[in-house]
């Protein structure tokens, strides 16, 4: 079926609430507003107010009830509008909820999902465009996911809430409106959250990308392969615990990697995967890993200013042009 | 930093084989000495360098094949300290001692230089064991035969030549070398096949126009008279190693230089100079019992001298026939520099001057 | 509040008692062993507000949820976690309640519902809220309370958990043990409103006080405030006026109160004005409190005997219970 990223999420989401009565969504304005981003949109007349509940805006209160209420048998789905905001939610979750299980010797679990959007290209300059993946995939005893396809939009949250840790899914905001088909076959979205993913073949060099970095990651393979260069592209999905051996497996035949994340470097998730792959593929390295971030500054609102922060195809391109010594 | 760049040793080699290096990382080099053996398909040359310094790195594996102009070498220049370590790539570096490829002789292509994986590969393709080579000399002469065809090819391409041929008694010249052999030991004694040579030298002094190079739509006066000598090797194929300054140099110091030369061309031991060097071309046949040479020009030289056997002939002095030992020299030349008039002239003063060997 | 007279059965009396001798007692070994190097990290020690625990926590039934800090053990031992339990998870050992991997700020009890041991404060209060809300949508009756300082008032937790939990209805009873000091900062010094009542009403959350230093306050306080959750009004607040004896943890040197101040309040002290009472209207005599005492001794001897035997987790554990062993 032709549909979009948003609907693919909602369609999981009514899934989730249909089949599970203990599952419920809350946040701000997810029901009433219908999601700030409308992914939730239409659920709250299907669900009621109970199952799609409208929250205070009170990160932290609600977020840490969600944690309470994963403690107490209910398998809350929390979405949190911004990553930005979620950091007002950071002490339940990294203090709480990513800490019960270890902190009690393995007495409570905490099945709790996250959901919220991620990521630039909106022009909402710098206090909800930011990308704090990386802070999230630092700690342990959290799962971090990343669906950047629709399939995976579709097929992540089951799994996710089956899943007796948190779960935090980011969704990308350029990705809400991405287009495309969906297999009505189920069997074709549904999907493990654990591995990684080869999005395209290559054996020139191994671009790492995940959510919104994905889409100019396949881009910037496209106009390689104009000139001759094949990328393979591997998509993340799983950025905590992140699933090395594909990676490792790539760079052992493309000797060469780049790495795209929208974070900026300093102390990131694109730094953790140059070390992962100096300690598991070092011997396979024919050039330095290379990274493509954002520029270090808070994100500027003006258009060309945000473009020059972001990661763009053509900077991917040049990259790798570098890394192989061609100019 | 210098690079030390594959010679052209001879105006028809456009690659060559590095044999062997005769420096290492660290070493001191002075000028002129030798610091490489290379195979140009027509023989072993020692390589010399023409700059001082301190040997940083050997970018060319011996077993290599790289074309003229490569660089072969780094030097640091006197008093530069040596660069960064040498950028390798870890997989290259993996892959070459697997391979068995020292990693420091390869050259890099990768980003700032670095070695990698594919140079290695590169290498390891290009490398064929060096004793695997020696042991197919018909190998080695098909290759010198398609250097040669090369040369000579582009030489009837390129060159527009003319023959003229001169008679040159040689009684005198005869007479004097074996007055001059005589009570000598054999070591001391000179061949005939010298005096010519120098003959030709001292003519060119006074013809500057057939000693030198044809080059880019212009002729270069050759700025010493190095007379290349075509040596017939035993295995086929034939060399021209120089003969240098000739003009300058007494004919014992060039009987020495010449028996030398002619033994390191049959032991593939030339020097890199001397297998570029040359400004003209002497060949002789004659032991070969051929009476007139109709000689193909080296490029980019632009004349060579032929030598025919020396023969007793009927010669008419006067109006007497005597039989006389006369020699058949032949000049080709190019055109685009010299005419037949100019190129007379200069048969004529060889055959002047070796009138009067007491002079050569 | 009016008074409230002494339950007048003996044994309520007793065990209530006997809760705080327990604690007391606990309390004083944890010092001690602490002094000793068998304890470590942050020891918050809880006595002078013994009664607190001693008088709300039974209150409670096993299907309530029970929500503490860092400063728990009491909470801990009246929920019913065994000594032994606490007291080797303050050494650190496999037999400790979380097995060593929490210590004496993270204590839990899975099977009694005690979500103890928060050391963030406010932290535990969205949890509540939480566990309320599940309660609530799942259609139980059980309860959600929530033990915190007076110093978490000053976090956003509390307020957004008071505006959540009363916008809500949720069953959350939250027992606000104010001791007058958040670490070494006095209320007066930390809050504009010191009325802690009044903040709750804020949020059209009823409020009341009881007398933290009286166990017998304290149970009838929290009676009557879980009745009013039960009845599903929504949550209540109760404030539980009460003082520590003792340092905010083991590195305080407790520059910022007077030692006259100390020395008034444990006048008050719960246990021994408790007891003169019982040994004035009930008849408990004074060889009856000392056998008592004594077996609470000895079952203190006993748990710090258990955790001293009792041995680390390997370290080939470390890296269990971070996520789920049959995780996705």
């Amino acid at each position: 079926m032709k549909t979009n990223y948003r609907e693919a999420l909602r369609m999981a989401l009514r899934e989730a609430l249909a089949s599970d009565p203990r599952v419920f969504l809350m946040g701000e304005d997810v029901g009433r507003y219908g999601g700030s981003y409308a992914v939730s949109k239409g659920l709250l007349d299907e669900f009621g107010p109970e199952r799609v509940r409208d929250t205070p805006l009170s990160e932290l209160g609600f977020v840490g009830a969600g944690v309470g209420a994963a403690l107490g048998g209910m398998r809350p789905i929390v979405e949190i509008m911004t990553v930005n905001f979620s950091l007002l939610a950071m002490d339940q979750i990294v203090n709480g909820a990513a800490t019960l299980r270890h902190m009690s010797g393995g007495q409570l679990h905490v099945p709790l999902v996250i959901r919220m959007a991620t990521g630039a290209g909106r022009q909402l300059a710098a206090q909800h465009s930011h990308s704090f993946e990386g802070w999230y995939a630092h700690v342990p005893g959290l799962r971090v996911l990343a669906p950047a396809t629709l399939s995976d939009a579709r097929g992540m949250l089951a799994p996710a809430l089956a899943c007796p840790d948190p779960v935090i899914l980011f969704e990308h905001v350029r990705l809400y409106n991405l287009e495309g088909e969906l297999e009505d076959d189920p069997d074709a979205w549904r999907c493990d959250i654990r591995s990684a993913a080869v999005r395209r073949v290559g054996d020139a060099v191994t671009l790492v990308a995940y959510g919104g970095s994905l889409l100019r990651a396949m881009e910037a393979a496209e106009q390689l392969s104009d000139e001759g260069i094949e990328a393979e592209v591997i998509d993340l999905r799983v950025l905590r615990p992140l699933d090395v051996a594909p990676l490792l497996d790539s760079v052992h035949k493309t000797h060469r990697a780049v790495v795209v994340d929208e974070g900026w470097k300093s102390g990131s998730l694109s730094a953790e995967i140059v070390a992962r792959l100096m300690e598991g593929a070092f011997y396979d390295l024919d050039a330095p890993v290379a990274r493509v971030c954002s520029e270090e500054v808070p994100m500027p609102y003006a258009l060309p200013l945000e473009e020059a922060v972001l990661p763009q195809p053509a900077k991917i391109v040049t990259a790798v042009k570098e890394l192989m010594g061609r100019k | 930093m210098i690079d030390f760049t594959l010679p052209a040793l001879g105006a028809d080699m456009t690659q060559g084989k590095l044999l062997e290096w005769k420096v290492k990382p660290g070493d001191a080099v002075t000028r002129g000495q030798v610091v490489a053996v290379v195979d140009t398909s027509k023989a072993a040359v020692d390589v010399e360098i023409w700059q001082e310094g301190t040997v940083a790195q050997l970018l060319v594996r011996p077993g290599e094949t790289v074309p003229v102009g490569t660089p072969m070498a780094r030097l640091l220049v006197p008093g530069e300290l040596p660069a960064s370590r040498r950028r390798v790539s870890p997989a290259a570096k993996q892959r070459a001692t697997a391979l068995g490829i020292v990693v420091d002789e390869v050259s890099g292509t990768g980003p700032e230089g670095a070695v990698t994986l594919e140079d290695v590969e590169r290498t390891a393709a290009s490398a064929v064991p060096p004793v695997a080579r020696a042991a197919s000399p018909t190998g080695k002469v098909a290759d010198m035969r398609a250097v040669i065809g090369a040369a000579m090819s582009r030489s009837k391409r390129e060159i527009p030549h003319y023959y003229l041929g001169e008679s040159i008694p040689m009684a005198r010249a005869q007479a004097w070398l074996e007055s001059f052999n005589a009570g000598r030991p054999l070591p001391e004694r000179l061949l005939m096949a010298l005096l010519p040579i120098k003959a030709v030298a001292l003519a060119l002094q006074k013809f500057p126009e057939f000693n030198g190079f044809y080059r880019n739509g212009t002729f270069e006066a050759g700025t010493g008279i190095h007379v290349g000598v075509a040596i017939a090797l035993r295995q086929g194929g034939l060399v021209a190693p120089a003969l240098h300054d000739v003009a300058d140099k007494p004919l014992p110091t060039l009987m020495q230089e010449l028996s030398d030369l002619v033994l390191r061309a049959r032991n593939a031991t030339l020097r890199s100079s001397e297998l570029s060097d040359a400004t003209v071309t002497v060949t002789n046949l004659g032991d070969q019992g051929v009476e007139s040479v109709f000689g193909v020009i080296y490029p980019p030289q632009v004349a060579l001298v032929g030598l025919g056997r020396v023969s007793l002939q009927p010669w008419v002095e006067g109006e007497s026939v005597q039989a006389l030992p006369v020699m058949r020299a032949t000049l080709s030349a190019d055109h685009r520099v010299s005419d037949g008039h100019r190129g007379g002239l200069l048969l004529s003063e060889v055959r002047e001057r070796l009138q009067h060997p007491e002079t050569l | 509040m009016s008074e409230i007279a002494v339950p007048n059965r003996k044994s309520s009396s007793l065990a209530m008692l006997t809760h705080m001798l327990r604690i007391r007692r606990m309390e004083e070994a944890a010092a001690e062993w602490y002094g000793a190097g068998k304890i470590r990290g942050y020891l918050h020690l809880y006595i002078g507000e013994e009664a607190v625990a001693a008088g709300a926590i039974p209150c409670f039934g096993e299907q309530d949820d029970v929500v503490a800090t860092y400063r728990e053990h009491g909470h801990a031992l009246v929920r019913g976690v065994p000594m032994n339990s606490i007291m080797a998870e303050m050494f650190g050992k496999a037999s400790g309640c979380s097995h060593g991997r929490g210590g004496s700020m993270h204590l839990f009890d899975a099977s009694r519902r005690f979500y103890g041991g928060n050391a963030i404060v406010g932290g535990g209060l969205p949890l509540a809220v939480g566990l309320a809300l599940a309660a609530h949508m799942q259609g139980e009756a059980r309860v959600a309370a929530c033990f915190f300082g007076e110093g978490a008032v000053a976090e956003g937790a509390f307020h957004e958990s008071m505006n959540l939990a009363a916008l809500w209805k949720l069953p959350v009873l939250f027992c606000c043990e104010n001791n007058l000091y958040a670490m070494g900062t006095a209320l007066e010094r930390s809050e504009s409103q010191t009325d802690l009542c009044a903040k709750a009403e804020s949020y059209k959350m009823p409020a009341l006080r009881a007398d933290g230093m009286d166990v017998v306050s304290v149970r009838e306080g929290t009676l009557q405030a879980l009745s009013r959750v039960r009845e599903g009004a929504g949550p209540v607040f109760v404030e539980y006026r009460t003082y520590r004896f003792r340092a905010h943890s083991m590195f305080d040197p407790e520059l910022y109160r007077d030692r006259q101040e100390v020395e008034d309040w444990k006048r008050r002290g719960p246990i021994h004005t408790f007891s003169a009472r019982l040994k004035a209207e009930q008849g408990l005599t004074e060889q009856e409190f000392l056998a008592l005492d004594a077996r609470v001794m000895a079952e203190v001897a006993a748990a710090v005997a258990f955790a001293e035997a009792a041995p680390f987790e390997p370290v080939s554990t470390l890296a269990h219970n971070v996520v789920a062993e049959d995780g996705p």
